[in-house]
C-alpha cells in the first residue's frame, strides 16, 4: 500500500501556524534561518530558541515529529561538532595527548550544532504545517518576480505538483516490476556491487519505460483540456494575504529586530566565559 | 453539419529512421466519413488497432487529419486559430485513469480545465462542484486521487471535462482498465450526463454491453467504418461482427444459435428481456406443447 | 504436487494507522492438475492471496505447503518455489526489458541457473506454447502488438517450466480476439501439459467456460468455493457483493420463474441455446 504515504510530512491538524500563507512560512523559515546564521550570541540563541518553541506549542504538531528530522543528519551533526571542537585554533582550554580544545572550538562548534539543529526544526515546522501544494503555490508565488528574468517559475512549479502526485504511483509501480522480476527468478539483494547493479537492469527498463508512457499520456491529456501554460491561466485558489498574515510578517519583523538587538547588546558570553575561568 | 463531422477523415502514422527520413507510413484511419448529431449518445466499436482511437484523437485536434477534414462544431480541426476553442468543445476522456489526472486533490483536478481557460475564481468554484455532483464525486472533493478506485478516478477524469462545459465528450475506452464495478459506474455516469445535460457523448470501446444503449453504433476496422446503425441493427448481424474481432451481447448469442438451430427468432435481440419476451411469443405462437405440459420438456 | 493453505492471515502496514487485514483465515487446497479460477472484485483479496502461492508476499500469520513442505520453514528454497509457481502479473508485458523477445523469454531460465543448451530449449518451447513463431525471436518486445506482448511475457514465466502457472487477470484490457486467444492457449496448455492452472479474474464469463473450479473471494475470505454451476446458484448472493454470474445464468431463471422447464445450471450461450431448444 504504498499509495498510502503522503510526502513531505504534513501533519493535518487546525492551528494558525497552519492557517498561515504558505509565502508567510516560507519568509518566515528564511528569516529564522538568516537570524541564527547572522547572530551567533547566546542572547541571540535564548531569543532564537523561545521564538521557535513558542511557534510549536502554537502549531499543536507534537515535538516528536519535529525532532524527526534530525535523525538524518545526526552523522553530520556530530562531525561538524568533533572537527570545530579539536581543530579550531585559538586559546587553550584543555590540552592532552595530541588533542588540544580552544576556546574558539567550543563556540565554533556549540554555536554550529545549535544552528543545524534549529535549521532542521525550523524547516520541520514550515513542511509539518504546509502541504506540499501549498508549499509548491507559495514558491511559485514568491519567485514570480523571477520570471521578468524568464526563469520558467510556472513551470517549474507545475513540474513539481506533477511530481508530487506520481512519486507514490512510481513507487508502487517499482514495487510491483521488482516482484514481477522476482517471480522469474531475479535477485535484488544479494552479490557485489557491481552485480546488484547490473540486476537492476530488469527493473530499471521497465520502470523508465513505464514513465515515458505516462509522462506521454499526461501531456495529452493536459493539451486536450486546454493547458498552455501559465499565461492567461487563472486560479481556483490564489493566495491572498489576509490580516493574520500581516500579522505574522510584523511577528517577523519584530523577531528580527530583536535578535539584532541583543545581538548588539551581548554581554552574557563574555561573563560565562569569565566564570569559567577561560 | 452535425456536432463532429468527418469527410475522408485518413492518417497516417509515420515510422522514422534515424535520420527523421519517413521510413514507412501506416495509415491508421483510411477515408473515414461521418456525421454526428448534437445530443447523441454514440458508440464506437472495433479491435485494438482497428484506428478508432485515432480517430477519437482527432475529435479533440490532438491529431491533425493527413487527407480530408473533420469539423467540430463547424470548426475545422486545421485552424490553428480555433484549437483552444475546439479543445473546449469537445472535451476527452483517456483509457489510463492513473495517467489523466493531474490535481494532487480531487477539486483541484476538476478545477485544471476551467483555470487554463482563464474562468474566474467564484466561477471555477462553482463549476467544480456542479460537475463534481453530477458525477457523484462531490463527498470525495478534497481526496488524493491516489487512493481512489479506478471507476472513481475515471468519474474525476469526466467531471474535469464536464467542468469545461463541452458540448461533446469524446470517451477513448474510458473503461478498459476498470473491473465490471468501475465499468458498470463510468457508464452509467456518462448516460446520465447525456440525459441530463444533454452533451453529445461518442464512446470509444470494445465492451458490447455498454453500446446497447446508444443512440448510434459505429464498427471500425482497418481505419474504416464498416458497420453503422443503431445497436439493433449493428448486433443483428453476429457473424458480420464475429470477422471483425468483436463480441456480441450474451443474450444476442444465444439467440443467435437458437436461430442456428432453425427456431425463427428475431435477429436483433440485445438484451435477456428482449429474449425472454420473444420465447414467450415464440412459443404462444409455435411451441410443440403448452405451458401446462412443459413438464415433459428435458432439462439436460 | 499440491499447494496447501492453512489459517493464512495477512495484514498490510501492520502497526501504522493504515494498518489493514487483506486475508482472513483462508484455507485451501489447489491439488496437482486443477483448472481453477480465482473470482473477486479490486480489493478482495485475490492478488494478495497469489502472491503468497511463491512467496513473494510472507503470510501475517498461517502456513503454506508445497508438496507437504512448509514453504516457511527455515532453509526453504524459495527461488526453486518461484520456479515451480509461476506467477504472471497483472499487464506483465510491462516487465519486459530485454532487446528482443527471445532474449527476454531467457531472463528466467537464466536466473535459474541452467546450461544454454536447455535454457534456449525451454525459451524456444514457451515461445511455441504462446504461438510466437521464429520471425519473432528478434523483435523487440516494444515492436509487438498489446496481445503479442502479453503472449511474449506469460512466455517469458512458461520458460521456467513450472508446475504451477497463476495468472493474475491475463485478460486486462485485451479485445474480445486477444482475450480468446490467451485463454485459449491457456487452456491448451493445462490440458496438454497437465500443469495446474490458477486463473484469477473479475469476469465470471471468461472464467465460466474454462475452469472445473471456482473460490470467490470477498472481502479476504472465501466466499464460495465449489464448480462454477454450483457457485452461480448464488447468483443473489453474487449480486449482493458486487459480482454477477454470466448472463445466461440471470436469463434461466428468468425463463424458469415463467414457468419454463429449462437448465438454471447452464452458464455459456451454447448450454443456454441447448436447453432452450429443448423446450421450445
Amino acid at each position: 500500500m504504498l499509495r498510502e504515504i503522503t510526502l513531505g510530512q504534513y501533519y493535518p491538524t487546525d492551528s494558525v501556524i497552519h492557517k498561515l500563507d504558505p509565502r508567510v512560512k516560507l519568509a518566515g523559515t528564511l528569516v529564522f534561518i538568516i537570524s541564527l546564521f547572522a547572530f551567533g550570541s547566546i542572547e541571540a540563541y535564548v531569543v532564537a530558541t523561545i521564538f521557535l518553541a513558542a511557534v510549536i506549542m502554537i502549531s499543536k504538531v507534537p515535538f516528536r515529529f519535529m525532532i524527526k528530522g534530525l535523525k538524518a543528519i545526526i552523522m553530520l551533526l556530530m562531525i561538524t561538532v568533533i572537527f570545530n571542537l579539536f581543530l579550531v585554533q585559538g586559546t587553550v582550554v584543555f590540552k592532552f595527548w595530541i588533542f588540544q580544545i580552544t576556546r574558539e572550538g567550543i563556540k565554533t562548534a556549540v554555536s554550529m550544532a545549535i544552528r543545524l539543529i534549529y535549521l532542521i526544526i525550523g524547516s520541520s515546522v514550515m513542511t509539518l504545517t504546509t502541504t506540499p501544494n501549498d508549499l509548491t503555490d507559495g514558491l511559485e508565488k514568491a519567485l514570480s518576480p523571477l520570471k521578468k528574468l524568464h526563469v520558467p517559475i510556472h513551470e517549474i512549479a507545475m513540474m513539481m505538483s506533477i511530481a508530487l502526485r506520481f512519486i507514490p504511483i512510481l513507487l508502487e509501480e517499482t514495487d510491483k516490476i521488482m516482484k514481477a522480476q522476482q517471480a522469474r527468478g531475479a535477485d535484488f539483494e544479494s552479490g557485489n556491487l557491481l552485480q546488484k547493479a547490473k540486476n537492476m537492469v530488469p527493473l530499471l527498463v521497465p520502470l523508465f519505460i513505464s514513465a515515458f508512457r505516462r509522462a506521454n499520456d499526461l501531456a495529452m491529456a493536459m493539451e486536450a483540456r486546454g493547458y498552455h501554460g501559465g499565461e492567461g491561466r487563472t486560479k481556483m485558489r490564489p493566495l491572498v494575504y489576509k490580516s493574520r498574515d500581516k500579522a505574522g510578517y510584523l511577528i517577523l519583523l519584530g523577531y528580527f529586530a530583536v535578535m539584532f538587538a541583543v545581538n548588539r547588546f551581548s554581554v552574557l558570553e563574555s561573563l560565562l566565559f569569565g566564570a569559567l575561568g577561560w | 453539419m452535425g456536432i463532429i463531422s468527418a469527410a475522408k477523415l485518413a492518417f497516417d502514422y509515420l515510422k522514422l529512421d534515424e535520420n527523421g527520413n519517413v521510413e514507412s507510413k501506416i495509415r491508421a484511419v483510411d477515408g473515414v466519413d461521418l456525421d454526428i448529431k448534437a445530443g447523441d449518445f454514440i458508440a464506437i466499436l472495433g479491435h485494438n488497432g482497428s484506428g478508432k482511437s485515432t480517430l477519437a484523437k482527432h475529435m479533440n485536434a490532438i491529431l491533425l487529419p493527413s487527407e480530408g477534414t473533420l469539423y467540430v462544431d463547424g470548426k475545422d480541426t486545421q485552424d490553428e486559430s480555433k484549437l483552444w476553442e475546439i479543445r473546449q468543445t469537445a472535451g476527452m476522456v483517456f483509457q489510463n485513469p492513473d495517467n489523466q489526472i493531474i490535481g494532487t486533490i480531487v477539486d483541484e483536478d476538476v478545477g485544471f480545465g476551467p483555470e487554463n481557460m482563464g474562468v474566474p475564481q467564484q466561477e471555477i468554484w462553482e463549476r467544480v462542484e456542479k460537475s463534481l455532483r453530477s458525477v457523484g464525486m462531490w463527498e470525495y472533493r478534497s481526496h488524493s486521487p491516489n487512493k481512489l478506485s479506478g471507476g472513481q478516478k475515471q468519474r474525476v477524469a469526466i467531471a474535469g471535462v464536464v467542468a469545461m462545459r463541452p458540448k461533446c465528450i469524446v470517451l477513448d475506452e474510458p473503461t478498459a482498465m476498470l473491473d465490471p464495478n468501475g465499468r458498470k459506474e463510468v457508464i452509467r455516469t456518462v448516460h446520465e450526463l447525456n440525459r441530463t445535460e444533454h452533451v453529445t457523448v461518442i464512446l470509444i470501446t470494445h465492451y458490447m454491453e455498454e453500446v446497447i444503449d446508444a443512440d448510434k453504433v459505429f464498427v471500425m476496422d482497418a481505419g474504416k467504418i464498416v458497420m453503422q446503425g443503431t445497436p439493433h441493427e449493428v448486433f443483428g448481424r453476429v457473424e458480420e461482427l464475429k470477422s471483425y474481432r468483436l463480441d456480441v451481447p450474451q443474450a444476442t448469442l444465444v439467440a443467435h444459435q437458437l436461430r442456428e438451430k432453425g427456431f425463427d427468432l428475431r435477429p436483433d435481440i440485445l438484451s435477456n428481456e428482449e429474449l425472454v419476451e420473444e420465447l414467450q411469443k415464440y412459443r404462444a405462437a409455435h411451441g410443440k406443447q403448452r405451458i401446462e405440459e412443459t413438464k415433459t420438456c428435458q432439462s439436460e | 504436487m499440491s499447494i496447501r493453505i492453512e489459517h493464512l492471515n495477512y495484514v498490510y502496514s501492520g502497526g501504522t494507522v493504515f494498518e489493514q487485514q487483506a486475508l482472513k483465515d483462508i484455507n485451501l487446497e489447489l491439488p496437482d492438475g486443477q483448472f481453477i479460477g480465482i473470482i473477486g472484485h479490486t480489493g478482495s483479496g485475490k492478488s494478495t492471496l497469489i502472491q503468497h502461492l511463491n512467496g513473494l508476499l510472507k503470510a501475517s500469520s498461517g502456513t503454506i505447503y508445497y508438496n507437504d513442505e512448509n514453504i516457511y520453514a527455515e532453509g526453504y528454497n524459495m527461488k526453486q518455489l518461484r520456479s515451480k509457481v509461476g506467477l504472471v502479473f497483472q499487464y506483465p508485458e510491462y516487465q519486459l526489458f530485454e532487446t528482443d523477445v527471445f532474449t527476454d523469454v531467457c531472463f528466467g531460465p537464466k536466473n535459474l541457473g541452467l546450461e544454454q543448451d536447455e535454457i534456449e530449449r525451454r525459451a524456444k518451447d514457451a515461445l511455441k506454447l504462446v504461438g510466437l513463431g521464429e520471425e519473432y525471436y528478434k523483435v523487440s518486445p516494444f515492436d509487438l502488438s498489446g496481445g503479442q506482448k502479453r503472449r511474449a511475457a506469460i512466455a517469458g514465466i512458461l520458460a521456467m517450466e513450472p508446475e504451477v502457472l497463476v495468472l493474475d487477470e491475463p485478460t486486462a484490457g485485451l479485445d474480445p480476439r486477444g482475450r480468446d486467444e490467451i485463454l485459449d492457449q491457456v487452456a491448451r496448455l493445462h490440458r496438454e501439459r497437465k500443469i495446474t492452472v490458477v486463473l484469477v479474474s473479475h469476469s465470471m464469463e471468461d472464467v465460466a467456460r474454462y475452469v472445473e473450479r471456482i473460490i470467490v473471494m470477498n472481502k479476504g475470505e472465501v466466499l464460495y468455493d465449489d464448480a462454477p454451476r454450483m457457485v452461480f446458484r448464488h447468483y443473489k448472493e453474487l449480486e449482493a457483493v458486487g459480482l454477477a454470474a454470466p448472463q445466461e445464468v440471470y436469463l434461466m431463471h428468468q425463463l424458469a420463474a415463467l414457468g419454463w422447464d429449462v437448465n438454471t445450471d447452464a452458464a455459456t450461450a451454447e448450454e443456454a441455446a441447448a436447453s432452450i431448444a429443448k423446450c421450445l
